[in-house]
């Protein structure tokens, strides 16, 4: 940090080059005290440099780490329901658990002919003197001596996919990465706006800690499915009205009253409430609170239940996001480093700009949806519930006039952008990390761009495929099934460039590349599987069955958590300056690899043969329909669980190999992008020298060259420097070095 | 370490930052009231005959906050203006003139509120409403027909509403909207004027009674969540403006130039809550 030159220079030239960008006079006035910022040493405390710091790359690290915990977080609440689906109305106790391991192990005896064919353990009931954990964590109306409700059942699918796709995946493949990378991808000092970025992150801390805390709540968390349904989300948990409480702020502004218009009220002049009504409002919200300092005890507002801590939870993780991909798009744009135009920005770069702009614009119509459930559930409207309604046998008293369609299309308007929000930013670490390991430039590089924005434009147009059952009328369900099927072209243009830029490289099989090679074809796995359901005909006999959940895991499980595992190993030497054991990754990749699949692909024999995908019961109840496939609930759920064990390897790999890991260089994987000529870790400030680049970001093996990568950022070393780029001519002439 | 380009444009996209910042972020603003607006669309042509209200709202109250709007966007880029030039008192009268109009808004908006609460819609059951038919052809009083429903609904003012025990309501109706110059089609009666009358209303007839809250009906819903949310916004902005006003203009002394930059952008922001109640003041009230 003290060589560094006077920082305002830092993206705009060369040192033996006055400053070219010309921050004119505002410059000169207004921090011409600061100019030697850069060799200032602010000695942040604890807090600043650590929890509430601005620096990009702290935020992006603390993005991961609270990704990768909620991601193993959500997955553990799969991992129970798969107990239920497995061995239906069992309790979760210790002991039956135990008894269907040594089952499982004499099992395998049996079939290596070393015992008898053991008996099927017959379930122990619960001990009432004894609760197990699971009762002491969730709650006696929630998981009765260990055996889970329905209601619970429902708690934990949502609240698993809820968390995996907003509070794991988005943060880690978008924030963290996108926070960590993507700056010193482009060259530039830090992100365009440090302070939202804090106020970004800061805001996805309150949301997640919202919905880990709704776990809690009467009634348990949010039970109407990560798309939360209308109306069956706008009824459940009986919300109570708030409107009466927010309207007593009519009854306790008395001056509101004296200076009101007369002709405020449409038709006919004022009328002034009678005092007996001006207390309803005041009146409950005064029984609320005396009940609380009455009783001692404090008594949960029936307004906040579940779903409602969902959508307040959701509305500020929204909002995240949204400042995020603000924060993304003007530092892509405004930041890049002197001669890095668009044709030269990483792959990686591509896809955070494009998935920022899927954030920026899919997002809100969601935010909106959920305000209107939101007005459904505290002021009673009736935006997604129909006239008539009738729940538990009573009609439901209320305006009507509303159209759950309405909620799907909002919600499917985000939900279908959200699905590229998820993979492109693995797409993106792939081709990374492709490029580097093939030791080739990438193939195709300016079709995959524009294939980029192609997915990008369709993505937010084909969002009814996931509605064709609600019977919205051929001719739409006819154009939804025609883009659905255009938008697989650039899908499989991206994914097909990325697997021949593997031909006749010599490929390097590091950690990260081992990662990469799963996950191409397991990507094409989730992929092709959906195209039959694309089309009408074939989704009618599909839809909801374990076919979907085998499909979109397929290309989001293997798919960008694969991608994931390949983004830490390959920029974990850049973040802390250590690699990561390749033996530990080994015994982490192989088992996860091979359970994956045994995770998944049975499910897509369940599905065609037509199981059900929220049976509370994994479909016992329908036995006689399903008896083919029913057998496969308990491989899947070993297959799970044994998944679970398989994360230990990488928990303590990433853990201890922070600080036992192996020191590298700043450029451990010889790559070409610029994150790799700032050292390792970056400081604040990220690099020591001004960058300017010469080249395009995948320039590997050139014939003629010393080495078989060319850093972006290294001169030409004969000839003018081709500096194309949005300065002006005579700035162009910056040097014309002659090395050899 | 400084970031580049906070209050210089850079020279190719020719944006400073928070230009940059402010634009994308109304991009997904209008993604934000698109959405509520498509809901709109999608309630209103779904909507049951007779449920959706037309002529509720007080066309010269939302014209007198259009208006009021309008003028703050102007004073705004006198604000603006007024710091290019260097003219820092200037500048703070044009942002209190904007920030009061924010004010006055929001009370005509409270207003509009208050009103929607005490003012109360009946439905009335088809079965038993010839006994009140004749009377309300004859003074004149708006009745929505909802066939789907089995009921006709009627709006207005209730009168005996401390009065706890009574079997009926006793409501002073809306009347018909005329327009200026209405002519009664030849064999029915003028329109009766401004009068008050009030109805009573039995108790045992009424299928639903409630004051025109979101839970009266969707279209109350969907306008307490769009001007709620646009109030919403007019209150951020002030907040803005308020901390320009105060404590953000010691930036002024350091930067004149970046602090008139930031007033554009909270400038652009303002133009962008007017365009919105621009868009809402048509589909709400005119329609």
């Amino acid at each position: 940090m003290d060589d560094l030159p006077p920082s305002a220079e830092v993206s705009a030239a060369p040192t033996h080059v006055p400053p070219a960008q010309g921050h004119g006079e505002g410059h000169g006035d207004g921090h011409g005290g600061h100019d030697d910022h850069g060799h200032e040493h602010h000695e942040l405390g604890f807090i600043r440099t650590y929890l509430f710091s601005t620096d990009h790359k702290t935020i992006g690290i603390q993005y991961l780490i609270a990704g990768l915990i909620l991601l193993f977080f959500g997955f553990c609440l799969m991992l129970l329901m798969r107990w239920q689906l497995a061995f239906p109305g069992q309790a979760l106790t210790w002991a039956n658990a135990h008894n269907h391991i040594m089952y499982q192990v004499k099992e395998v005896c049996y079939h290596l002919g070393l015992c008898r064919m053991p008996t099927t353990p017959l379930p122990v009931p619960p001990d009432p003197n004894d609760p197990p954990l699971l009762q002491i964590i969730f709650g006696d109306a929630q998981m009765p001596g260990g055996i889970m409700t329905p209601d619970f059942y429902n708690t934990l699918g949502a609240m698993h996919g809820t968390i995996m796709v907003f509070f794991g995946i988005v943060p880690v493949a978008f924030a963290a990465f996108g926070n960590f990378v993507m700056p010193l991808q482009i060259g530039t000092v830090d992100m365009a706006f440090p302070r939202l970025n804090l106020g970004s992150i800061v805001l996805f801390a309150i949301s997640a800690i919202l919905m880990l805390g709704s776990f809690f709540v009467p009634g348990g968390a949010a039970k109407s499915g990560w798309t939360s349904y209308t109306p069956l989300a706008s009824i459940s948990d009986q919300p109570q009205m708030v409107v009466p409480y927010v309207l007593s702020i009519f009854h306790v502004i008395p001056l509101w009253l004296t200076f009101m218009p007369s002709g405020a009220a449409p038709g006919n002049g004022l009328h002034l409430p009678g005092l007996q009504v001006a207390a309803d409002g005041l009146h409950l919200f005064r029984l609320h609170v005396a009940s609380w300092h009455a009783g001692h005890s404090f008594q949960w507002p029936m307004w906040l239940t579940g779903q409602s801590v969902w959508i307040i939870a959701m509305a500020f993780n929204i909002t995240s996001s949204l400042l995020s991909s603000v924060n993304f798009i003007t530092t892509i744009v405004q930041l890049r480093a002197k001669g890095l135009n668009w044709m030269r920005l990483p792959f990686f770069v591509w896809t955070q700009f494009m998935t920022a702009f899927l954030l920026l614009l899919a997002f809100p119509p969601l935010e909106a949806a959920a305000l209107m459930q939101l007005m459904d559930r505290l002021a009673g409207s009736s935006l997604f519930s129909p006239t008539g309604l009738v729940v538990n046998g009573t009609p439901l008293i209320n305006g009507g006039g509303g159209s759950p369609l309405l909620w799907q299309h909002l919600f499917w308007f985000l939900g279908h952008p959200e699905v590229y929000v998820l993979i492109l930013p693995g797409l993106g670490i792939i081709a990374e990390v492709v490029a580097n390991n093939a030791r080739k430039p990438l193939w195709g590089y300016n079709q995959m761009v524009y294939g980029l924005f192609a997915l990008g434009f369709l993505s937010m147009v084909v969002w009814a495929h996931h509605m064709y059952l609600t019977g919205m009328g051929t001719a739409i369900s006819a154009y939804f099934q025609l883009v659905t099927i255009i938008i697989s072209v650039p899908t499989i243009l991206i994914l097909s460039s990325l697997i021949i830029s593997l031909w006749g490289g010599s490929i390097r099989f590091t950690s990260p590349m081992l990662w990469a090679t799963a996950f191409l074809p397991l990507f094409g796995i989730g992929g092709l599987t959906g195209i039959p359901l694309a089309f009408n005909a074939p989704d009618t006999f599909l839809h909801d069955s374990y076919y979907i959940i085998a499909h979109f895991h397929y290309v989001i499980a293997p798919g960008t958590i694969f991608a994931l595992f390949a983004g830490v190993h390959y920029w974990y030497p850049k973040a802390t300056g250590r690699m990561m054991s390749e033996f530990w990754n080994k015994v982490h990749f192989w088992p996860t690899m091979i359970l994956m699949n045994c995770v998944f692909f049975p499910m897509f024999l369940q599905g065609m043969a037509g199981m059900h995908r929220r049976m509370y019961d994994g479909g016992a109840t329908y036995e006689i329909l399903n008896q083919n496939v029913l057998h496969w609930n308990v491989f899947i759920s070993e297959a799970a669980w044994l998944m679970g064990l398989a994360q230990i390897p990488f928990i303590i790999n990433f853990c201890f190999s922070w600080k036992y890991g192996r020191k590298v260089s700043d450029n451990p994987w010889e790559a070409t992008t610029l994150e790799w000529s700032a050292p390792s870790p970056p400081p604040h400030g990220n690099f020591l020298k001004p960058i300017v680049v010469y080249r395009g970001p995948y320039e590997y093996s050139v014939p003629g060259d010393s080495t078989d990568y060319t850093p972006q950022d290294q001169p030409p070393s004969h000839g003018p420097i081709p500096i194309s780029g949005p300065f002006p001519a005579e700035e162009r002439a910056i040097g014309i070095p002659h090395l050899h | 370490m400084e970031i580049p380009y906070t209050f210089t444009a850079r020279p190719d996209t020719g944006l400073y930052n928070g230009k940059l910042g402010i634009w994308l972020f109304l991009a997904s603003e209008v993604m934000l009231f698109g959405a509520l607006f498509t809901s709109y669309l999608f309630m209103r042509l779904g909507a049951d005959p007779g449920t959706w209200p037309t002529h509720i709202q007080s066309i010269p109250l939302g014209f007198t906050n259009t208006c009021i709007l309008l003028f703050s966007s102007i004073t705004m880029v006198y604000a603006w203006v007024a710091l290019k030039e260097r003219k820092f008192n200037q500048f703070r009268v044009w942002l209190v003139i904007t920030i009061l109009c924010g004010f006055v808004f929001l009370y005509i908006k409270g207003t509009e509120y208050y009103s929607k609460y005490i003012h109360y819609g009946v439905l009335i059951k088809a079965e038993d409403f010839d006994k009140y038919s004749g009377e309300f052809k004859k003074a004149d009083v708006m009745v929505n027909e909802i066939p789907t429903q089995g009921v006709f609904e009627i709006r207005g003012h209730w009168e005996n509403k401390t009065d706890k025990n009574a079997t009926y309501y006793s409501i002073i109706p809306d009347k018909n909207f005329h327009p200026i110059g209405y002519q009664p089609p030849p064999g029915e009666t003028a329109p009766s004027g401004d009068e008050e009358q009030t109805f009573k209303i039995d108790k045992a007839d009424v299928e639903r009674f409630g004051n025109l809250l979101p839970n009266y009906g969707t279209y109350y819903a969907i306008y307490f969540t769009v001007t709620g949310l646009h109030a919403m916004h007019i209150i951020g902005g002030c907040v803005v403006m308020l901390y320009f006003l105060i404590l953000g203009s010691k930036l002024y002394r350091r930067n004149p130039e970046q602090f008139a930059n930031r007033i554009e952008v909270t400038g652009i922001f303002w133009h962008f809550v007017d365009l919105v109640w621009i868009t809402v003041f048509p589909i709400l009230y005119l329609t």
